[in-house]
């Protein structure tokens, strides 16, 4: 190992000679980059997890009348579907990110509260093992919707026994992120080495700094909201419960509170992945990088304010539709500002297309698809169409699927060589790239269609009109859910040596000079920043000629 | 890291701790704060007093003027009753009062205290509906088996606004023994 490893550190005296051996490595492992592995295994595991049931989901589609599954459990996959993929996989997939990437891009040995962040991983797995064991439940799964709404949520027939335990698991899988929050923000502000100031900060920081805020402010309230519902259901509290005075809509309103900001969440940090990784694409510095935090911002706050946009229908008075229209219309402002500097970043640059860029520029062109039918949806009058059809359906799998899913593989394309020192294989890489890319739009593009034509969203079973779209949106979906194994197998081949190609420190043309990670040996050493940096590159200083 | 390094991170972790958990307590402030924005009519909801009683004042009758009023019935969940109407809709004059009775059975064979839960459609209609006398001002217990004709006396106040030609009154019976 290299000298930076050998220098002690006197705090953790668990860590400081490298791993321990054996699997209780893994279990008391309080190092950044052992924690950070564990998140994205776990988030890659459950996006297997959650793709299953997706699949389940979809040859129920496939043609009309029921197949396979009875209603209820066709129901709680729907369900259980969004809570993994939300809650197991996307989150995680980012605090795993966080974890491996905020300490080497800004120069620190480790996150700031190691042995929380061990914690924090474990309450994760604890509430989605919670969560999951309502599948075997007498009544089975919760099949209400990841919205949990009221009454539905609470009659008996819609959520058996399980209710208890998804609250119970809600309540874990938020003090954990609230626990990778606060490390999070206090690693940014405290542990960055003297020379990084905040703006010289690489976007994925910051836009993971502005996320960790939105998640202590918002976690606590869903778990408010879930404590309410179990407090309805068990001790005779009426909060939501019209009989006892309470009203269901003031569920969705904090639901809602929680659920808008809840969606940027997902959103920040592939927005960050994504300008870390065109510039070093397009040889070129990030367009507009002051522009980019403060849209982060912008978009930050605003996502506290437009939440009722989910609930146009509900009957609120009209002033409150139109200012929930106008103030959703608002955050297009920002990420189209976004979209402007990730589109002049590629601009006239030396660009070349290697699986992270191809990732990343799909990711420009269908989030921006996502962005526009959430514009449309902003329009109150139309939405009374659009709601609780699969047209919503359409929107969210947009700026969620190649969005965010296709930034967390592009990230692992980008990074997997320096954490493992290994290439991953260019060709299965290109082919999982246009596998995913060409089936995403057949999965989803005819969803847009279905929802203008009336088709609503969580049904198992539907009209005869719709069902050539279904099907074709079916085969897609199992020709995506199929593409995802190739990046199964890329990942575990290159943890295994991959091409047997050997990576240089920089990986990526040049990357050196965009960010602090690709300073380091390639694969990165297990201690890492033990001094901190003396010089910091930074993306709007990078000279470009 | 060092010590002082070690305290200034546990100390800003303290700090947003406090944050988390301020904000499980404003997550139970939205419910009185729902109320009042209800009350200030930001957000629209029926409002409580359509469960209260209004004093019987005469008003003067608009003849020239018909407002439909529709009736449904509902039961929450599995509250195991039979729950009508006597009539689907009725055609009324605002400033004249009228009588509609309700029909409520307790199927069961044991005492039933149940709890009827008035909804209006469009929801500011709520306030220009009075009712003088209803089922729903109070719980009612029916005996096991029991059946009630239950009459609901109301008016349509004059000042409804012109656009308003049907209110639409929804009833939902939710058993409420369980919660005594
Ligand atoms: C320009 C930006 C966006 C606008 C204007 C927008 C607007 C909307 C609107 C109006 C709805 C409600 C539709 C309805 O229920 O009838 C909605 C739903 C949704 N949006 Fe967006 N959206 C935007 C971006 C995003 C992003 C970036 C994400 C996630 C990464 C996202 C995820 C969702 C989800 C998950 C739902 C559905 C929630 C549910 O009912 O289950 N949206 N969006
Ligand atoms: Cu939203």
């Amino acid at each position: 190992m290299s000298a930076v490893v050998a220098e002690h550190d006197e705090h953790h005296a668990d860590d400081h000679h490298g791993p321990a051996k054996g699997l209780l490595r893994w279990i008391i492992t309080t190092n950044h980059k052992d924690i950070g592995t564990l998140y994205l295994l776990f988030a890659l595991a459950m996006f297997f997890v959650g793709g299953s049931m997706a699949m389940v989901i979809r040859a129920e589609l496939f043609e009309p009348g029921l197949q396979f599954v009875d209603p209820a459990f066709f129901n709680s996959m729907t369900t259980m579907h969004a809570l993994v993929m939300v809650f197991g996989a996307v989150m995680p997939a980012f605090v795993g990110l966080a974890n491996w990437q905020i300490p080497l891009m800004i120069g620190a040995a480790d996150m700031a509260l190691p042995r929380m962040n061990n914690m924090s991983f474990w309450m994760l797995v604890a509430g989605v093992l919670l969560l999951a064991s309502t599948l075997f439940m007498e009544g089975g799964a919760p099949n209400g919707g990841w919205t949990l709404y009221p009454p539905l949520v609470l009659q008996p027939i819609t959520v058996g026994k399980a209710l208890p335990f998804a609250v119970f698991s809600v309540h874990l899988l938020g003090i954990s992120s609230i626990m990778g929050a606060i490390n999070i923000i206090a690693t940014i502000f405290n542990m960055r080495a003297p020379a990084m100031k905040l703006m010289d900060m690489p976007l994925f920081v910051w836009t993971w700094l502005i996320t960790a805020f939105l998640l202590i402010a918002v976690m606590p309230v869903f778990a408010g909201a879930v404590t309410m519902l179990l407090t309805d259901k068990f001790f005779h509290t009426s909060f939501f419960n019209a009989a006892g005075g309470g009203d269901p809509v003031l569920y969705e309103h904090i639901f809602w509170f929680f659920g808008h900001p809840e969606v940027y969440i997902m959103i920040l940090p592939t927005f960050g992945v994504a300008s870390t990784i065109i510039p070093v694409f397009a040889r070129k510095p990030l367009f507009g990088y002051a522009s980019m935090v403060w849209a982060t911002g912008a978009i930050a706050f605003l996502s506290f304010i437009v939440w009722a946009h989910h609930m146009f229908t509900v009957g609120m008075p009209l002033a409150g539709e139109l200012y929930f229209m106008y103030a959703t219309m608002l955050i297009a402002v920002p990420t189209g500002v976004k979209v402007f500097n990730w589109t002049a970043t590629m601009w006239k640059g030396a660009m070349s297309f290697e699986t992270p860029m191809l990732f990343c520029i799909a990711f420009v062109v269908l989030f921006t698809m996502g962005g526009f039918t959430g514009l449309m949806m902003a329009i109150a009058p139309v939405d009374f169409q659009y709601h609780d059809t699969y047209f919503i359906v359409a929107h969210f799998h947009y700026t969620l699927v190649p969005a965010s899913i296709f930034i967390l593989m592009a990230a692992g394309y980008f990074w997997l060589p320096k954490w493992t020192g290994h290439m991953y294989n260019e060709k299965i890489g290109q082919l999982h790239f246009w596998l995913s890319a060409i089936s995403v739009n057949i999965l989803f593009f005819p969803q847009h269609f279905l929802g203008l034509a009336g088709m609503p969203r969580r049904i198992p079973d539907y009209a005869v009109q719709f069902a050539d779209w279904n099907m074709i949106s079916s085969i897609g979906g199992f020709i995506f859910g199929a593409s995802q194994l190739l990046f199964l197998y890329i990942v575990i081949d290159t943890i295994k040596g991959g091409t047997g190609e050997k990576v240089t420190d920089e990986v990526w043309e040049d990357a050196s000079k965009h960010s602090l990670e690709w300073t380091l040996p390639s694969p990165v050493p297990y201690h890492t920043w033990t001094t901190p940096p003396a010089m910091v590159p930074t993306e709007h200083v990078l000279d470009t000629h | 890291m060092n010590e002082t390094a070690a305290k200034k991170n546990i100390k800003l972790a303290r700090t947003l701790l406090l944050v988390a958990v301020a904000m499980f307590g404003f997550g139970y402030a939205l419910v009185p704060l729902y109320d009042v924005l209800c009350e200030w009519k930001w957000i629209e909801r029926d409002r409580p007093d359509a469960i209260k009683k209004a004093p019987e004042l005469a008003y003067k009758v608009d003849l020239n003027r018909e407002v439909t009023i529709e009736f449904i019935t509902t039961l929450n969940e599995s509250t195991p009753m039979e729950f009508h109407a006597e009539k689907k809709q009725l055609k009324v004059h605002p400033g004249e009062y009228y009588t509609v009775n309700f029909y409520a059975e307790n199927k069961t064979n044991k005492v039933m205290i149940a709890r009827a839960i008035p909804s209006f459609s469009p929801a500011v209609t709520s306030r220009y509906f009075e009712k003088i006398e209803c089922f729903c001002f109070s719980e009612q217990t029916f005996n096991a088996k029991e059946a009630k004709t239950m009459p609901m006396r109301f008016v349509v106040n004059p000042e409804l606004p012109e656009q308003y030609k049907t209110i639409t009154l929804s009833y939902t019976f939710f058993d409420n023994t369980e919660n005594q």
